[in-house]
């Protein structure tokens, strides 16, 4: 018996990437073009945000995929592409492949929203069954989500200003630290010394559990601008501050959600962290002393499957066509797209997608 | 209506051909709202603000209050810099009223800035530009750029607010700053 496998190509952020994923849950292939080398000299800046880019490198990218996966078009079950929510001209260049492909091979496109990608990561790597709990925390989003299935998600809140890798990457910045800014704000972190700075921990002991980090930015600024001329060691001390206080806002944000989702759907159920910055071993470490202690499974998926991939995509496109839920060929790539339509807004605040 | 800018300290240099350059001392964020708000209600399709500063100067905060003042409610307005680009429409099909939130922070030329679509934006929409020295000169000079910068204490801001006479007279008329 042939199993069933799915093409997933991701466009709509600052990766080109092309994987293949099984439904028995094997990574065939996972392709990530990435010039993080390149992007160094800038300080933070992505060349890849040009469509182009993803344009000129898309083609090869899927054609690696499929060889390395060692699998023909007749293999395939359907192919999957992010429809959003991201940045428009790269999504486009994703559809319209996906779309190209599914004409020409007549396999079923599905269109995936980025963040179920992400969402689904857990169900990929760990077998995670529903209902769990999610910490959605990348460069551009910051969420707790109770997955309630395929499709189905309630957000219990979300920043209100900035995501929480911007902040690490801002806060790079700040410190003369390279790019990208979360390995590099946690490595500094790794010699410092989190207690020296006394910075705002956003948000904590707030009702409800939306997040903000613009403020903590701030805070960076002025700290690093009250020293003269910063040494190794105030540099150090300063980004282990930084990423205490962001543990110390997540710890409080999380936890208020573990307690709602624990009277919504019974305790034991896991809790999932998901996106870039989950790729922090002292902010995982941390979320996963929560958990314990909350008496929740903790489930963070492999650094490279947090980071923007294929892999999540193809799993996402695999789950939904399992349900039937396929996407007809005039599907227009969507620049916004919430995992939960209904959610409040949050108070003076804005949500990402 | 009111200008309410504590501790105002306007310097202008208006000239009818070089345009005018001023600095006014905003006490706290607060104020820096009130400027962002007075700015919303005479601004129209067409208008370019250039919000310029480092960061954590509060050029993101001046965006959130505008875009709400235009919006008529407080509704959510997330950081651009990932997205580069947050579009808005309010009101109807007869007076929609088209604003663009853009944040070329993480972008290295103006080719890349104008593959987002910003020319047309310019001139059909209002388009609040963050980090606009990333056009270079394919920022219209039309534009309005308002500059926060850190000063002595902590929560305040001095900002530069620069401009042709075009824009001195609009903002003297409708009184966001005293001539």
């Amino acid at each position: 018996m042939t199993r069933q496998l799915v093409l997933g190509i991701e466009t709509s952020c600052d990766e080109t990437a092309a994987a293949v994923v099984s439904e028995d849950r094997e990574i065939l292939a996972n392709v990530v073009f990435s010039q993080i080398d390149e992007h160094q000299p800038f300080g933070g800046v992505v060349p890849e945000i040009a469509a182009r880019a993803h344009l000129s490198l898309l083609d090869g990218l899927i054609e690696r995929a499929m060889r390395e996966a060692e699998v023909d078009w007749s293999d395939l079950s359907a192919v999957a592409a992010t429809g959003g929510p991201g940045l428009i001209g790269g999504v486009i260049v994703g559809v319209m492949t996906a779309k190209a492909v599914a004409i020409a091979t007549g396999l079923p496109f599905v269109a995936v929203n980025h963040l179920e990608g992400h969402a689904l990561t857990a169900r990929l790597t760990d077998d995670v069954g529903f209902p769990y709990l999610l910490l959605l925390v990348s460069g551009g989003h910051c969420q707790l989500l109770e997955v309630e299935g395929v499709g189905r998600y309630r957000r219990l809140g979300t920043t209100i200003d900035d995501a929480v890798g911007e902040a690490f990457d801002k806060t790079a910045k700040l410190l003369g630290l390279g790019y990208p800014g979360g390995p590099a704000v946690e490595r500094a972190a790794l010699e410092g010394d989190p207690a020296r700075f006394k910075l705002p921990r956003p948000m904590v002991g707030r009702p409800g559990c939306d997040f903000s980090f613009s403020g903590l930015k701030t805070a960076v600024r002025q700290t690093v601008s009250r020293i003269d001329q910063p040494s190794s060691v105030d540099v150090a001390d300063l980004a282990a501050s930084f990423q205490h206080a962001v543990a110390g806002s997540l710890r409080d944000r999380c936890r208020r959600g573990m307690q709602l989702f624990a009277d919504a759907h019974g305790a034991g159920r896991p809790f999932v962290v998901a996106g870039g910055v989950a790729a922090n071993a002292v902010l995982r470490a941390d979320l996963s002393a929560l958990s314990g202690e909350m008496g929740m499974a903790f489930v963070a998926p492999p650094p490279a499957l947090c980071t923007d991939n294929g892999a999540m995509i193809a799993w996402a496109g695999l789950e939904r066509f399992r349900l039937g839920l396929t996407d007809a060929l005039d599907f227009a790539p969507t620049p916004r797209w919430p995992l939960d339509p209904n959610a409040q807004i949050a108070i003076g605040a804005g949500v990402k997608a | 209506m009111p200008t309410n800018h504590a501790n105002e300290d306007v310097s202008p240099i208006a000239d009818a051909d070089a345009g005018f350059q001023l600095h006014i001392r905003l006490a706290d964020v607060e104020a820096t709202r009130v400027l962002a708000i007075n700015l919303a209600r005479i601004s129209r399709q067409g208008d370019v603000l250039a919000l310029e500063g480092d960061l954590g100067a509060g050029k993101t905060e001046f965006a959130r209050a505008f875009i709400r003042a235009r919006a008529g409610s407080a509704i959510e307005v997330p950081s651009p810099t990932f997205t580069l680009v947050q579009e808005y429409e309010f009101g109807d099909e007869n007076a929609l009223d088209s604003l663009r939130h853009v944040d070329l922070y993480r972008l290295v030329d103006a080719e890349e800035a104008l593959e987002l679509g910003l020319e047309e934006a310019f001139e059909t929409a209002i388009c609040l530009i963050e980090w606009p020295d990333r056009l270079g000169l394919a920022l219209p000079a039309k534009n309005l750029t308002i500059r926060l910068r850190f000063c002595d204490i902590p929560e305040a801001r001095i900002v530069d607010i620069e401009g042709s006479s075009l824009w001195w007279r609009r903002l003297t008329e409708a009184g966001v700053i005293n001539a």
